[in-house]
């Protein structure tokens, strides 16, 4: 890795055949970089961000601190794997599609062998007694778990009446939907709230900005 | 037919999952039990093993899903579709629309689209404890699920007020697998 590196940091950019080399190899070095961030974080997408602000920022210099913040809170606004996101960017800012193509695959690609591989034999795994009993525990594990994703998002949200509102609808909405097994999914609620959210702020005068500054 | 269904349904969890993993579990559970693929409590196996190996938590289930129902084809196009929106915003902001992010609009919808997404993850949280307590038992609930959801809650929060940050969810998922194997026997 660190070889792939110093090579790119010598390269004279007259000779063309060195700028191919150089191309190659900053490539090379995204996929294995976001290869290595993709198969050593556990925990998911805020659990990768320290460790690619210190590879990307501090060690590589691929992108500044501050475009590390300001992707961040990109990653946040836009749909998808938090980690994708940030990886697609970096690749980008690098070697533009290819490279955020590579970058991405990078970070996908241990996912993706180790998950299938696990998906092959796990249903056969479950058919020991033990194994299904650890998995009895596991499920109440598992909601508390989500119980305690949706708190930790809780705390980080503006504890203003309208979020509050939109909040304690959409609850009930997907409550309701659970309990009576309907057959709507939770995209519905997010599109009525989204419609909510466009509505308030146009009846409450677009040039009032605070009502936008989440 | 099942390439297109996993496609068009993981399609709309890389494009709706608005605030990472957990954001996705709502939206994945939509598309497996709609389907008729999975029930909850294989979803919950599929939260643990996703939680518990590396790796952006959203593609773990796409993966696991899409090779459940596809093999390594399923796998592939499942995991593509999930990430595909992410990539593509991310290309789209970053090469043309700097400001869109910042777009007076766009943050109108997602004001009221973000609440409404930690609404949906509580009550899918609830939902699947409340499932876990009280579903499809002869006798109404189960202790031992009522007891154990206690135990390991006091347990899980709990442990923020002794421990600087308290127990990892891998942590909590391996003691609930060891009390699992105690309580409902090898």
């Amino acid at each position: 890795m660190n070889a792939v590196t110093e090579t790119t940091n010598v390269v004279t950019p007259a000779a063309k055949t060195n700028e191919n080399i150089e191309e190659f190899s900053v490539i090379g070095a995204l996929f294995l970089t976001f290869f290595k961030i993709g198969l050593f974080t556990f925990g998911g997408g805020y659990a990768m961000i320290p460790l690619i602000e210190n590879i990307c920022v501090e060690k590589k210099k691929w992108i500044t601190h501050e475009e590390m913040m300001d992707i961040t809170v990109i990653a946040e606004s836009t749909p998808g794997p938090i980690a994708i996101n940030l990886a697609t960017y970096v690749g980008y800012k690098q070697k533009k599609t290819v490279g955020a193509l590579f970058a991405t695959l990078g970070m996908v690609l241990p996912s993706f062998c180790i998950i299938y591989i696990i998906s092959r034999f796990l249903d056969n795994f479950l058919e020991i007694t033990w194994v299904a009993s650890a998995f009895r525990g596991i499920k109440i594990a598992v909601a508390l778990l989500i119980v305690d994703a949706a708190f930790k998002m809780f705390k980080k949200m503006k504890k203003k009446p309208f979020p509050l509102v939109i909040m304690l609808l959409s609850l009930v909405a997907m409550m309701i939907i659970d309990m009576l097994a309907l057959r709507i999914s939770s995209i519905v609620i997010m599109l009525m709230a989204a419609l909510i959210g466009l509505v308030a702020f146009l009846a409450s005068g677009n040039n009032r900005k605070e009502s936008v500054k989440q | 037919m099942i390439y297109l269904d996993l496609l068009i349904g993981f399609l709309e969890v890389g494009l709706f999952s608005f605030g990472g993993g957990y954001a996705a579990i709502p939206l994945i559970r939509d598309v497996v039990l709609s389907h008729g693929w999975m029930d909850d409590a294989t979803l919950s196996h599929m939260i643990a093993v996703s939680e518990s190996t590396p790796g952006p938590m959203m593609v773990n289930l796409a993966t696991y899903v899409g090779s459940e129902r596809g093999g390594i084809l399923g796998a592939l196009i499942a995991t593509t579709a999930v990430v595909l929106p992410a990539f593509l915003f991310i290309l789209i902001i970053t090469a043309l629309l700097k400001k869109f992010v910042k777009n007076k609009y766009f943050q109108a919808v997602l004001s009221g689209m973000k609440p409404s997404i930690v609404g949906i993850i509580f009550a899918t949280g609830v939902f699947m404890a409340m499932q876990n307590c009280f579903w499809k038992i002869e006798a109404g609930f189960d202790a031992a699920a009522i007891a154990l959801t206690l135990l390991l809650g006091i347990l899980y929060f709990g442990s923020r007020k002794v421990m600087e940050k308290g127990l990892t969810p891998i942590q909590l998922i391996c003691i609930s697998a060891g009390i699992g194997v105690l309580v409902y026997g090898i």
